[in-house]
């Protein structure tokens, strides 16, 4: 038998990407948005993001032990997941809400449909969402207390221009990222800096992003309460959870089209969702529900926009 | 402007510093050869010899099986040994014809042709077919049945495909370089076929001595351009070479011919050239032998029928013991459990890699990232391809254009969860035509 060689279908070779190293890039994008979280809540910050995340992948090693599957944790999925979730949440919640949800999105949202890559929801926002029925008080409380004085008191920019108009709100201090909100929503910089290393490294491309963000733009630019206000749509685009939605969780592989123009599509639904959900919905907020309510709509998207293969226009001609 | 490419593809590590500076070396065969007799696409060849005959260097020893078909000619002087079943690259027992050679290769007379100008076109298609000629860049069409198209006239490209995307590969580059005065002869050939077509020479630019030495020879040859393309696997596909070159587009159900193209690489045209010409059968060709598990990565003209073995022993055998021998290049070569294997007419290299790399993998859930869709070539969505094969949903599989995988291997390459793409798409367009097939014939 030593003298065989080894027998494979073809390629022989393979890329040098892999799974764990594109979960990996992502981790390593998410940094700045974490770090600039940690900066700006303090402490507790970084506890809640280690407590997701622990709880995350031991949610996964233990759900793979009960239900006897090979050990997954090393694709890292489960740290971006934790990391995502934690990232999500306002920095005043008690820890326990946050190891309950971990265990949501991890045992309930992901592994119970099959696991990396079978999930129809992003599991961190499929979590947010379920706090944030949950837990509604803890979800939407945005006190924060940093060595006993009040950093940020009250509302987050999007709850204040909607109490009080435009004029409520600095923008610059949105992009940098000292305004209240959960612990990575804040920075829009610090998102982008994230956004640019995944766009550079390959992992994802603009055409879920630019949808999205394009969509939502001119739908804040003619429907929202300022009309035909540049300032306010510049205000809207910078608050709440829209950076990080459009960049890190809408962007998410396993629930977004793969079909090039499906992720257009699927951009807009978002885009258009969020628009609504804001203008109209009993909340300011709307990032969450939109991208989730789009990832229902995949299947759907993807049903109709399977790309015409190469040469088969002529061959359309050919046939009249 | 870009360099002339196509849509998706990948860019494997290249390979072929080991063996681009090797000259062409011959190698003569030493004991016995052996002739499948389906070295082709097509009916098999038939045997017209028998066990015990002796024969020439040159001598046919199996005629055609029909029209789509090829003649075989042996490639030494000796006897017949045997005519029974052997193994081939891609794994098939197929009927062979073995000849003990007596290392004197007595030939046969070859009718060599002074001025091939005075040949009419059925005379050229004619010594084409007899002469054996098959695509030798690996899938073995014969060349006389791609040369007789139903409207000849409408023929405006004759596309030679230099591309040599595979990695490691490097006959074509090295026949490029030492015989272009072959390759440019055998393009006018084939253009006298072809009133209203003009030559292209398609070379991907990771070859500049190529295009620069194909570039000054042509200089006079009104009817024959270099054009120069981007490095890319599998810039030499079919379909993505005429793309890359005309900007025509075709899909499975059409030909070549059907968008005015004929394409044939290095290695057939200049097999046409030795056939018209010099009368001289395909008996002959260039392949690579490389991989980081040989000594001296080479590029050898050999006979064809020589096994395997005799090849790396040429190239001073192993340095180290290989995981893996690749019949071909690695993104679509056969993988050989063994060397006791005869080379054939599409041989184009044989590759001996010193670690299996995709044995380390081990395969992971698909994350849906798309990677394979960039990468695939003709616009298809392989993993979603892949699943519908592996769960047998033929419907779905016709839907979504799966038949209209080229089976580059790109998806695979690209897959960062190192799953098995291409495969399960393989079998499935297998299973699709011979259920169309099935369905015709009732």
């Amino acid at each position: 038998m030593s003298d065989l060689y080894h027998v494979s279908s073809s390629p022989h070779v393979r890329a040098k990407d892999s799974t764990s190293r594109i979960m990996a890039y992502v981790i390593a994008a998410l940094l700045p948005a974490s770090l600039f979280g940690i900066y700006n809540f303090g402490f507790k910050a970084l506890l809640l993001i280690l407590i997701t995340i622990a709880t995350c992948v031991a949610t996964e090693w233990i759900f793979d032990k009960i239900v006897h599957k090979k050990n997954t944790i090393g694709d890292l999925s489960a740290v971006v997941t934790g990391l995502l979730l934690a990232l999500n949440l306002p920095v005043s919640l008690p820890w326990w809400e946050a190891v309950i949800g971990g265990v949501f999105a991890i045992a309930i949202v992901k592994c119970l449909f099959g696991g990396l890559g079978q999930n129809f929801m992003n599991p961190a926002l499929g979590a947010r969402c379920f706090l944030l029925i949950a837990f509604a008080a803890d979800m939407t409380n945005f006190n924060v207390t940093k060595n006993g004085v009040d950093v940020y008191t009250g509302a987050t920019p999007l709850a204040l221009i909607r109490e009080n108009g435009l004029s409520a709100v600095n923008v610059r201090d949105m992009l940098v990222g000292n305004v209240a909100g959960t612990i990575g929503e804040t920075s829009v910089i610090a998102i982008l800096l994230g956004a640019i290393i995944l766009i550079l490294l390959g992992v994802i491309d603009l055409k879920i992003p630019g949808a999205y963000i394009i969509t939502f733009a001119l739908f804040m630019f003619f429907f929202g309460a300022s009309r035909f206000d540049f300032n306010y749509v510049v205000a809207q685009l910078c608050g709440g959870g829209l950076m990080l939605g459009a960049f890190f969780m809408a962007t998410d592989y396993v629930t977004s089209p793969i079909t090039p123009s499906g992720k257009i599509i699927f951009g807009i639904c978002c885009g258009l969702l969020t628009g609504i959900f804001r203008c109209f919905g009993a909340n300011a907020e709307g990032v969450s529900f939109s991208i989730i309510l789009s990832n229902i709509l995949v299947p759907l998207i993807e049903k109709y926009t399977v790309p015409r293969a190469f040469g088969q226009v002529k061959e359309a001609k050919k046939n009249e | 402007m870009g360099l002339k490419s196509f849509i998706g593809g990948v860019h494997p590590y290249e390979g072929k510093e080991l063996a681009e500076n090797a000259p062409i070396k011959e190698v003569l065969p030493k004991g016995e050869l052996i002739y499948p007799v389906s070295q082709h696409i097509g009916a098999p060849a038939t045997p017209i010899v028998a066990v015990g005959d002796t024969v020439l260097k040159g001598q046919k020893i199996a005629e055609a099986g029909g029209f789509v078909s090829s003649p075989i000619y042996s490639s030494v002087s000796g006897t017949v040994k045997a005519i029974e079943k052997r193994r081939v690259a891609v794994g098939d027992m197929v009927n062979s014809i073995i000849i003990e050679s007596d290392g004197e290769f007595k030939e046969v007379e070859y009718e060599v042709v002074d001025d091939v100008k005075t040949l009419t076109k059925e005379q050229i298609i004619n010594k084409v077919k007899e002469a054996g000629v098959v695509g030798m860049g690996g899938a073995g069409f014969p060349t006389h049945v791609k040369l007789s198209p139903k409207e000849p006239d409408k023929i405006e490209f004759v596309i030679a495909n230099c591309a040599e995307c595979e990695p490691y590969l490097t006959a074509d580059y090295r026949r490029m370089l030492e015989n272009p005065e072959e390759l440019i002869a055998g393009m006018n050939i084939i253009l006298q076929l072809f009133d209203n077509a003009k030559g292209i020479l398609g070379i991907e630019n990771n070859k500049p001595e190529a295009i620069a030495k194909l570039k000054e020879l042509t200089k006079d040859e009104p009817r024959i351009e270099v054009c120069e393309l981007l490095t890319k696997y599998p810039q030499g596909g079919e379909r993505q070479l005429i793309h890359a070159t005309t900007g025509r587009d075709i899909n499975s159900k059409m030909l070549p011919a059907d968008a005015g193209c004929i394409v044939d690489n290095v290695e057939t045209i200049i097999a046409v050239y030795n056939a018209v010409k010099n009368g001289i059968p395909v008996m002959k060709r260039v392949s690579t032998v490389t991989g980081d598990a040989i000594t001296n990565p080479s590029n050898f003209l050999y006979s064809i029928g020589t096994p395997y073995q005799e090849l790396i022993d040429a190239a001073g055998g192993f340095k180290v013991q290989p995981e893996k021998i690749i019949s071909g290049g690695p993104m679509m070569g056969f993988a050989m459990f063994s060397l006791d294997i005869p080379t054939t007419k599409t041989s184009s290299s044989i590759l001996c890699l010193a670690k299996d790399e995709v044995a380390m993998y081990e395969p992971m859930a698909c994350i849906n990232c798309g990677r394979c869709v960039e990468a695939c070539p003709e616009q298809l969505i392989p993993s979603r391809l892949a699943k519908f094969g592996n769960n047998g949903l033929m419907k779905e599989f016709e839907e979504w254009n799966g038949l209209e995988c080229i089976e580059c291997g790109s998806c695979t390459f690209a897959c960062p969860s190192r799953r098995q793409v291409a495969q399960p798409i393989k079998t499935m367009k297998k299973l699709v035509l011979a259920e169309k097939r099935k369905q015709a014939s009732k």
